[in-house]
């Protein structure tokens, strides 16, 4: 551990990219994700990285894809109007099979919307934004020093499966100001750029599934020569037309991460042992919860919390054994509703669930999250 | 010097343009240049974007890269910067960097980035179907443009001035050999390199417009495009109905890649 620092959600975010190995940062100011596009000027240069301000958002992830491609960990920021702009390329990267991190602060929209207001409002956004059928990781971290953790995962994942990786703060942990002790750069795990395990004389094809279904497309200048291309291609890299081919290939690129998904599930859980109403909440509406559901323990109701920091892929088992362990479930978010779609599904009617949104451009208080958890109590008490 | 055709893969062909496209012409330049140039294959990048023209990166044998329509600069940019000893080559049509990468366009040159930019200029949209595009000339027809259009075309040479690039030239299909000199030259260049190359599509331009066969619209770029010393020797009237070709335009500006390399040892960061 080094010493404690002052520090905000997204510096540490930031820093925990660089940390991971992010060389390559290209973006476009937005607030509020705008420092960390700052910290990386200031810094990705001391460590022989690029930071480079392009003309859009979409310049911003195509610059990225492109460094990426060159052999550069590389990271993009953005915020709601810019997140939308970024989609098509987040698709791109998905079928390319391109290593990158995609940041977005969340603001509350639609449109310029409350530009400086904090939402959780691209939770769906963040699953389904590009088009097609593809996978997603995203990551949601609840204070400032898990933002740099999570920052440190993206990274790993997004090398380890060549996908796209979306860290969704929200202005709250992003501009949240704490003191964090930070790991040291050897109590960081690092997943290295994954290289071809055979020669082009043995017949190499850039885009081979290994064991773990993931392929190992050398990086640019290295002598293989290959082909990357956004159609659908079979292993040598180049378009092919055939029905099979195709349907691997989606299949594929939903194996790799979903063959793994426990593993990539990341959530605690608060007072649960005895619990039988359940919240379930994430980014800066998880720290309004964790108090309110403390209260709420205080005034003896029988009340816990799961704070899931892996939003997608969906934790499906987790939800649908919480639906079992509890009689209710409450899913407080800064939107008008949109988790709490996922948890109802993978609960199963087997417990209650029930949505508290919020869309005021307001926080929670911790009263507002209390007073449902007593409401849900007694409705499932009955 | 190296045969040019070892820079094709050879298994991909034959290629998917139609009969009497121009595409093949310019492709075939690109190859000849490299050639020229006794570019290290290994470390030679073809970015391309959507477009029929964009399918020309799958059949080059290099590092190759099709990317979104309009986007081939963003990625190029990404590319250079991140392992400068790259020499990055860009292939694009009208629509894909005129129109929809029209923004990239600018910024790309304005930053004077080591990139050699080839346009595939064949007037339409060809591949999906003969739509308008931003140089489609006025009063030609297009699906999208059936009484002929009637917004102005740019000029990508004087929009690539403007906004900074240092290499500027015009070719065409028909002048298959000085083609390739102006793309070597382009390749050599140290920073933003824009080689605009018209190129007949008879399928989606041509026959909608009555232009005769490919033979026939090759012959009319031959009286059109004019060298520019002839070109400047004309009277403003009669430029109308010309086009000059040939180096265009040089300028000699810091190139943005090497800037950035003084800023990370600056920054100390050229010791990490
Ligand atoms: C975002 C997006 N919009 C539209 C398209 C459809 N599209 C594919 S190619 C093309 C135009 C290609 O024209 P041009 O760039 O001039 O190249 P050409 O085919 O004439 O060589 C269009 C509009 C697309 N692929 N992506
Ligand atoms: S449609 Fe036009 S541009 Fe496309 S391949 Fe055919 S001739 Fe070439």
């Amino acid at each position: 551990m080094s010493e404690a620092r002052l520090m905000q959600g997204n510096e540490a975010c930031a820093e925990g990219a660089v940390a991971a190995g992010v060389r390559f940062f290209g973006g476009y100011p937005i607030t509020p994700s705008t420092e960390i596009a700052e910290y990386m000027a200031v810094n990705l240069p001391k460590v022989g990285g690029n930071f480079i301000q392009m003309e859009d958002e979409i310049a911003g992830i195509g610059v990225i894809l492109g460094a990426s491609l060159a052999g550069k960990k590389a990271l993009t920021a953005t915020s709601g109007p810019g997140f939308s702009l970024k989609q098509e390329l987040i698709g791109y990267a998905a079928i390319a099979e391109i290593p990158a991190v995609i940041v977005n602060v969340q603001r509350m929209g639609p449109s310029t919307g409350q530009p400086t207001s904090p939402a959780q409002a691209d939770i769906m956004q963040a699953r389904w934004g590009t088009h097609g059928d593809h996978p997603m990781i995203a990551l949601s971290p609840w204070t400032v020093r898990e933002s740099f953790d999570v920052a440190v995962k993206a990274v790993n994942y997004s090398e380890r499966f060549r996908t796209p990786v979306i860290i969704l703060l929200d202005e709250v942990v992003g501009h949240l100001r704490e003191r964090v002790e930070l790991p040291s750069a050897h109590e960081i795990e690092i997943y290295p750029r994954r290289m071809p395990n055979t020669t082009k004389a043995q017949g190499y094809k850039a885009y081979t599934p290994m064991e773990d279904l993931v392929p190992n497309p050398a990086n640019f200048g290295t002598g293989y020569r290959i082909h990357c291309t956004g159609l659908v291609h079979d292993e040598t890299g180049f378009p092919s037309g055939s029905p099979k081919v195709t349907e691997q290939t989606i299949h594929r690129l939903h194996e790799k991460i979903m063959r793994v998904q426990d593993e990539i599930t990341h959530y605690d859980e608060f007072f649960m042992d005895d619990a039988e109403i359940a919240v379930v909440a994430f980014g800066g509406t998880a720290r309004t919860a964790y108090a309110a559901v403390e209260a709420a323990r205080h005034a003896g109701q029988k009340v816990g919390m799961v704070r899931m920091m892996t939003i997608w892929p969906f934790a499906e088992n987790v939800m649908r054994n919480l639906a079992k362990r509890v009689k209710g479930i409450l899913v407080p978010e800064m939107n008008y509703g949109q988790y709490v779609y996922e948890v109802e599904r993978a609960a199963a009617a087997q417990a209650r669930v029930v949505s508290l949104p919020k869309y005021d451009a307001e926080v929670f208080t911790p009263d507002e999250i209390k007073q449902a958890i007593e409401k849900l109590a007694a409705e499932v008490a009955k | 010097m190296r045969d040019y055709e070892t820079f094709f893969r050879t298994n991909r062909l034959p290629h998917i343009w139609c009969p009497g496209c121009g595409h093949g012409i310019a492709m075939k330049a690109i190859a000849k240049a490299i050639a020229k140039l006794d570019l290290d294959q290994d470390k030679t990048v073809i970015v391309s974007g959507i477009g029929c023209s964009s399918r020309a990166s799958g059949y080059m044998d290099f590092d190759t890269l099709h990317t979104a329509h309009g986007r081939a600069l963003p990625f190029a940019t990404g590319i250079k910067l991140a392992n400068p000893e790259l020499n990055v080559i860009v292939i694009t049509g009208d629509g894909d960097c005129m129109a929809i990468g029209g923004n990239h366009f600018i910024h790309a040159a304005r930053r004077n980035i080591d990139l050699t930019v080839i346009l595939f200029n064949n007037n339409i949209y060809g591949m999906t179907g003969g739509q308008a595009s931003p140089l489609t000339p006025v009063e030609k027809k297009a699906t999208t443009a059936p009484y002929g259009t009637f917004d102005r075309p740019f000029n990508p040479c004087e929009v690539a001035k403007t906004a900074g690039a240092t290499y500027i030239a015009r070719g065409t299909a028909f002048h298959a050999a000085p083609l390739v000199d102006l793309i070597a030259q382009g390749i050599q260049n140290k920073g933003f390199s824009f080689i605009e190359t018209l190129v007949q599509c008879p399928t989606s331009y041509g026959r909608r417009n009555k232009m005769g066969s490919a033979a026939a619209m090759l012959k009319d770029m031959s009286e059109t495009v004019i060298p520019l010393a002839a070109y400047n020797r004309l009277s403003t009237e009669e430029r109308n109905e010309k086009l000059p070709s040939g180096v265009l335009h040089t300028d000699v500006f810091p190139e943005y890649a090497a800037e950035y390399a003084k800023i990370i040892k600056q920054a100390g960061g050229d010791k990490a």
